[in-house]
C-alpha cells in the first residue's frame, strides 16, 4: 500500500513508533554523516549519502560478550530489548545480506552476539534520488533491494510531502490511514561510475593473479589505516579482547571490536608470525574477498555491493572502484597471454 | 539458543614444565578428541587462542603452550587447581583410519610436535596397526627438545631421526628437517601417507623435499596454525581464500594446502 504523508504528520508518526521502536539513520555529525537513533525526520540526513554504513547499529564497532569471574562465565544481555527501524538505502540491504551470510551461515551455526540483535532490525527503504559521486551499486547488481518493511521518498523540498510504501504488515496499523496514494520506490538503474567484474575463469589463476606487479602500487599508497574496511557495510571481521576492572582480580569482561584486514596485526600470531606484511599483499586479499572469494565459496553473489564509501573515506584517495576495474584489465591480460586451465 | 562462543570452565589437573619456554597443561575433561584437533583456551582478561590438543587420556586432554604472546604469559601463571575456560574441540583432524595398515613418516617441526603427538602415542601403544612409523623431528637447540620421555619411547617402537638446527647432542643430528626426507626409504614402501608439521617454512620446504623425492602430493598432509579469534567462522582471521582454517582445517591434503595462498 502507498501512502502520502505531510512532513509534520510524519514527525506525529515517528513519535507514535519510537513507543515501540528505537529508529536510526544517517545523521550530521561533527565532520561526518553517521547512523544514530533520530527523534524526528529532520534529523535524518537523506541527499547525501552516509560516510558510516548503518552495520554499526546492530553490530556495534566495540561490544561486551561475556563477563568472568574467577570460575564463572556468563553471557552479556541486551540493555534495550526494543526492535530497530533503520533507515538504509538498496546497497545497505543487499549489504546486510553478505554480514548474514558470514554470521548466521558460514560454519554452520550462527553468531549468538549478531544474531540477537540483527532479528530486532527491520528495514525501512530511503529511495535514493540520484547515484551519488562514488557509488557503483549497478556494476555490482546491488541497486535494488526488495527485502524490506517500509520505503520512502523523501520530500524535494524541507516540509513537503512523503511517499511511502508498506510492504510489512505489521505497519499497516501505523500508515494505513493516511491518504492513500500510489508508490513505488524507484532504484538507481545507471552510475556514472562503472566498473568491469573480474572474469577469473578458473581457480588456477588465483596464482598468476596473486603474483602480479599491480598490487605492488598498494606498497607505497596505502599506510593500512583500515578505514576501508571501516565504512564498508559488507566487511565483518573483528577480535576480541579481554579486560579486567581492576588490578589483582580476575573479574572482568571479553569485548568484540571490529578489526580490519589491512592492518598487519590481522594475521600475527602469538611468537609473532604474521602473512602478509606488505599493504600491497593486504590490498590483494581484501580485493579478492569482496570479488571472487566470497561469491566463491557461498554462491550467488559477490561481497562488495559498490556502496563507495570506502572510495570516500580513504586519505589516500585510493578508489577501490579502480582497483577493480583495474584488475579486471589485469585478468583480461592475463587471458590474452595465455592462461592453462589446469 | 546454544551460545557457541561460550567458553566453559575446566580444572587444571597438572603442570608439566617440558623446557623453560614450553610448559604441557593437563586439563579434566571427557571430551572425544581426535588426533589433529584444537581447542580455544581462554585466561579471563588475557584473551583467547586456539592451541592443538598434544595429548589425551582418560578424563583429560593435554595443550602445550609456548610462552610467547600475551595469552600464553598469563596461562604461565596458572596453578594446579585452577579454572581454564576453553570451547572446543574445533577443526578436523588427520585422516588416521587411512593411515592404518600403511606406513607413516611424520615431520615436526618444534611445538609442531604438538599436534602430531597424541597420534604417535597411539601408534607407539599399537605398533601392530601400522607396517611402519618414520619420525624426523627437529629442534631449535638441546634447550628446545620436547616431550623427551615420548622422544625415548618412539625410538624403541619407530624408526626415528632427531635433529637440532645448528647444533650438536648426542643423541641428535644435526641439521634442518626439510634435509632428512631423503633418508626416508620411500621407495620401500607399498603404500603410505607423509604428515608434515612445523613453521610455515619448514612445512613448505619439507613437502617440496619430498614431492622430489616422488612422494605423490596426495600422500602429504599438512596441519596449519593461524591467528583466530573466534574458531567458527565469524571472525575472518584465518581466511585464505575462500577456505577458512578453523572450519575446513586446520589439517589439509597438500593438493588442497598448496593452493592456498595467503
Amino acid at each position: 500500500m502507498g501512502y502520502c504523508i505531510t512532513s509534520g504528520r510524519m514527525d506525529e508518526i515517528f513519535h507514535g513508533l519510537r513507543e515501540k521502536y528505537r529508529i536510526f539513520a544517517p545523521k550530521q555529525g561533527k565532520q561526518y554523516i553517521r547512523y544514530g537513533e533520530v527523534a524526528s525526520v529532520s534529523e535524518i540526513v537523506h541527499r547525501e549519502k552516509s560516510h558510516f554504513s548503518p552495520k554499526e547499529v546492530f553490530y556495534p564497532i566495540v561490544q561486551t560478550l561475556l563477563y568472568f569471574t574467577d570460575t564463572e562465565c556468563r553471557e552479556s544481555t541486551l540493555l534495550d530489548e526494543r526492535e530497530i527501524l533503520l533507515f538504509v538505502r538498496p546497497c545497505d540491504i543487499n549489504g546486510i545480506r553478505r554480514l548474514d551470510q558470514m554470521f548466521l551461515e558460514n560454519g554452520g551455526r550462527g553468531d549468538n552476539f549478531y544474531q540477537r540483535m540483527r532479528e530486532k532490525v527491520k528495514f525501512f527503504l530511503m529511495e535514493c534520488e540520484k547515484s551519488f559521486e562514488t557509488c557503483f551499486c549497478v556494476s555490482m547488481g546491488s541497486n535494488i533491494a526488495k527485502d524490506y518493511s517500509v520505503a520512502f521518498r523523501f520530500p524535494k523540498e524541507e516540509g513537503g510531502e512523503f511517499l511511502v510504501q508498506v510492504k510489512d504488515e505489521a505497519f499497516l496499523d501505523v500508515f494505513g490511514k493516511e491518504k492513500e496514494w500510489a508508490f513505488e520506490p524507484e532504484f538507481i538503474m545507471e552510475n556514472e561510475k562503472k566498473v568491469q567484474v573480474p572474469d577469473i575463469p578458473s581457480r588456477s589463476m588465483v596464482k598468476e593473479i596473486h603474483a602480479l606487479p599491480f598490487w605492488k602500487q598498494f606498497d607505497d599508497n596505502c599506510i593500512g589505516c583500515g578505514g576501508c574496511n571501516t565504512v564498508c557495510i559488507t566487511c565483518s571481521c573483528f577480535d576480541t579482547t579481554d579486560i579486567t576492572y581492576r588490578e589483582g582480580s580476575r573479574d572482568g569482561e571479553r569485548r568484540r571490536i571490529w578489526s580490519s584486514c589491512m592492518l598487519t596485526e590481522f594475521t600475527t600470531m602469538a611468537g609473532g608470525h604474521s602473512v602478509r606484511q606488505n599493504a600491497g599483499d593486504k590490498m590483494r586479499f581484501k580485493t579478492m574477498h569482496k570479488i571472487y572469494d566470497y561469491k566463491r565459496r557461498f554462491g550467488g553473489e559477490n561481497m562488495c555491493v559498490g556502496c563507495g564509501r570506502c572510495d570516500m573515506r580513504c586519505p589516500k584517495d585510493i578508489h577501490f572502484s579502480e582497483t577493480i576495474q583495474g584488475l579486471s584489465e589485469e585478468v583480461e591480460r592475463l587471458k590474452e597471454g595465455g592462461h592453462q586451465d589446469e | 539458543m546454544n551460545n557457541i562462543t561460550l567458553p566453559s570452565p575446566y580444572k587444571i589437573l597438572q603442570i608439566l614444565h617440558e623446557t623453560n619456554a614450553e610448559y604441557t597443561f593437563r586439563v579434566a575433561c571427557d571430551d572425544q578428541v581426535e588426533h589433529g584437533q584444537f581447542y580455544v583456551l581462554s585466561i579471563p582478561k588475557i584473551g583467547e587462542a586456539p592451541i592443538s590438543v598434544s595429548a589425551q587420556g582418560p578424563g583429560y586432554v593435554e595443550f602445550t603452550i609456548r610462552k610467547v604472546g600475551r595469552l600464553t604469559d598469563g596461562i604461565f601463571g596458572m596453578e594446579q587447581g585452577d579454572t581454564l575456560f576453553m570451547r572446543g574441540p574445533y577443526g578436523n583432524a588427520f585422516p588416521v583410519e587411512s593411515f592404518k595398515g600403511k606406513d607413516l613418516v611424520v615431520f615436526a617441526g618444534g611445538t609442531g610436535l604438538a599436534p602430531v603427538r597424541s597420534m604417535l602415542q597411539y601408534f607407539s601403544s599399537h605398533p601392530e596397526e601400522v607396517s611402519s612409523v618414520h619420525v624426523v623431528a627437529g629442534f631449535k637447540d638441546r634447550d628446545c627438545v620436547l616431550f623427551e620421555e615420548d622422544l625415548e619411547k618412539f625410538k624403541s617402537v619407530f624408526h626415528t631421526i632427531y635433529t637440532l638446527d645448528n647444533t650438536q647432542a648426542p643423541g641428535f643430528e644435526t641439521g634442518f628437517v626439510p634435509s632428512f626426507a631423503k633418508e626416508i626409504p620411500f621407495d620401500s614402501f607399498s603404500d603410505y601417507n607423509v604428515v608434515i608439521v612445523g613453521p610455515p617454512v619448514m612445512m613448505n620446504l619439507t613437502a617440496r623435499e619430498c614431492v622430489k623425492l616422488g612422494v605423490p602430493e596426495e600422500k602429504i598432509w599438512v596441519s596449519f596454525e593461524r591467528k583466530m579469534s573466534c574458531s567458527v567462522g565469524k571472525c575472518g582471521h584465518c581466511k585464505i581464500n575462500e577456505t577458512y582454517v578453523c572450519l575446513e582445517g586446520p589439517v589439509f591434503n597438500y593438493v588442497k594446502a598448496k593452493e592456498l595462498l595467503d
